[in-house]
């Protein structure tokens, strides 16, 4: 085995025993679902920041931007700008249903939605739509992990097959015994592991390459000689692009099941307001990897996937040993967020699809909860197995665009009861079906674009479906309230968001 | 006062979105171009302002 095997092993194996111990952590009763799903809601400051980190900058973040940034130049670190404005909108957003969730017990949003609405069908489609966007960002979690085990095997992403299997059936195992608890402890050694390996990356690639200007340079002359040009700053055409990318991706981040359950597992609502301040930290790192894909380019790496670019230089430039550290910070950083995925849709499917709501919540909920966290995580494997990965790529983009449209139901829904909930659920089918639309008309890309009054507008697909779904929500509700069709009882008062 | 704080989450929006007041390469700082030490520096802006708006706004049941 290289050093770096060795490494890696080393790693894994501490954070499994990591996993199953974590169930000790609290003396906590891990029948009951709060227990189980969300650590009893007793995470500080502290915990919650590296829960969240962990949760939110994924291994597969930290792969796909440096090689988005590799692959079109400029438009690719729109991810600064939106892992900037997301904590404002998560500020307000986050502390208002922090509160409301806690008052009333809730463990999803969907819980929320049947409270706020009164309407089943509303709640459902919630809480499906969190599912299915959820999925596919598992299984680019376990792409990105196959990736890391490929290197050391001579057969590459077959002979990872075995590892991948063994590492996720344990994230599987250690999940059903501790709940949140695992990922939130194994979170701690992720977030070192990354700061580690990012820090020393900035440190050492660009001065072994001359430096940030010769770096910036020679990708501005690779970049303008690819068959299709691109540069270091945007083209003007591009500003709308970019804006509505950060703009609507910031909107969905705290909306995907996984930072509402990480989330909800804070303690007070002062923790969450903290963490929306303490939690850019996080950004600077992103912000700093993503030039990386300008060192790849002026280190002529050029790998058949761009996914590679991040561990083929992370293995140029460093020795064995750290290479291992490396791999090591990807992979764990994959096995955090696909845990809480995976309980986070997990919560959704037995709260708020299987069951109808019972006050008490028995001990049964939780046992649903924990046989769909395993059947989850067996899905997204088998998924890795036989959908090639461009189609999981394809189907986590459209997954954003489809998780966004549950903002005015969810996310306004906090503020307002002036919405019908038919209306919601009619704004939020049109949304889907144009986002579904929009994706496979361009072959999924992210951008659509708009050809009107002469002139074109290229912008984000998510953003403009939110659109459509927000002017069909509003027609239908003046019109629904004109035709004094029943709005459904609304459970909460002002008191409970005060 | 509350009301006056949320100017302080509007900020980075304005310094964020509108990428014709920041798409160029000079000034440099430290090799890299004015378009990204610029974003660079809004992450950390809004964390400060952020904090801002927490201090302003914490209320006395607030732990």
């Amino acid at each position: 085995m290289s050093s770096a095997a060795v490494v890696l092993s080393i790693a894994l194996v501490g954070v499994t025993a990591m996993g199953f111990g974590a169930a000790r952590w609290g003396n906590a009763n891990l029948s009951q679902l709060e227990e189980w799903a969300l650590g009893g809601r007793s995470f500080g400051t502290v915990v919650s920041w590296f829960l969240l980190g962990g949760d939110l900058y994924t291994a597969y973040t930290f792969i796909a931007v440096p090689a988005l940034i590799y692959g079109v130049g400029a438009l690719g670190f729109f991810a600064v700008p939106y892992a900037t404005i997301a904590y404002p909108i998560a500020l307000v957003v986050l502390s208002r249903f922090w509160v409301v969730a806690r008052r009333r017990g809730y463990l999803t949003n969907a819980d929320f939605v049947r409270d706020r609405y009164g309407d089943r069908a509303l709640e459902i489609a919630v809480a499906l739509t969190g599912v299915v966007a959820a999925m596919p960002y598992i299984a680019l979690q376990l792409v990105g992990m196959r990736a890391v085990f490929a290197q050391f095997s001579t057969l590459g992403a077959a002979g990872a097959l075995p590892a991948l299997s063994i590492a996720f059936v344990l994230l599987g195992a250690y999940t059903y015994v501790s709940g949140l608890r695992a990922p939130a402890l194994i979170a701690f050694v992720k977030d070192t592991l990354i700061y580690v390996t990012v820090i020393a990356a900035i440190v050492v690639i660009p001065a072994s390459l001359g430096g940030w200007q010769h770096v910036l340079t020679s990708s501005e002359a690779a970049l303008a000689a690819r068959p299709h040009p691109s540069s270091i700053l945007l083209a003007p055409g591009q500003y709308f692009t970019y804006a509505t990318m950060a703009f609507g991706s910031a909107l969905s981040l705290f909306i995907y099941p996984h930072s509402i359950t990480s989330v909800l597992a804070a303690r007070s609502r002062e923790v969450i307001r903290r963490n929306a301040a303490l939690l850019p930290i996080y950004s600077l790192l992103l912000g700093l990897l993503a030039l990386l894909g300008y060192c790849a380019i002026a280190a002529h790496i050029a790998p058949k996937d761009a996914s590679n670019v991040v561990p083929l230089l992370f293995a140029r430039f460093f020795p064995g040993w750290f290479t291992g550290v490396a791999d090591a910070a990807i992979v764990i950083g994959a096995l955090v967020p696909a845990a809480i995925m995976c309980i986070g849709a997990a919560n959704l499917f037995a709260s708020n699809v299987f069951r109808e709501f019972s006050p008490e919540r028995s001990s049964v909920e939780t046992h649903v909860a924990k046989l769909l966290t395993l059947a989850i995580a067996a899905f997204a494997l088998l998924t890795v197995f036989f959908v090639p990965v461009p189609f999981a790529i394809d189907f986590q983009l459209l997954g954003g665009a489809l998780m966004l449209q549950i903002f005015p139901t969810f996310v306004l829904g906090l503020w307002t009861r002036w919405f019908h909930p038919k209306a919601l659920l009619a704004g939020w089918t049109c949304g889907l079906a144009a986002s579904c639309a929009m994706a496979t008309a361009t072959g999924f890309n992210a951008n659509y674009t708009i050809h009107a009054f002469g002139g074109s507008l290229t912008g984000f697909i998510a953003l403009y479906s939110l659109l459509i779904n927000l002017l069909v929500s509003a027609l239908l509700t003046v019109l629904l309230r004109a035709a004094r069709l029943s709005e459904g009882l609304d459970r909460t008062s002002a008191m409970d968001y005060a | 006062m509350r009301r006056a704080a949320y100017v302080l989450l509007v900020l980075p929006f304005v310094g964020t979105l509108i990428p014709p007041i920041y798409n160029r390469a000079a000034p440099a700082l430290f090799g890299l171009p004015f378009f990204y030490w610029y974003q660079l520096a809004w992450v950390l802006i809004t964390a400060a302002l952020l904090g801002l708006y927490i201090a302003l706004t914490r209320e006395r049941h607030d732990v």
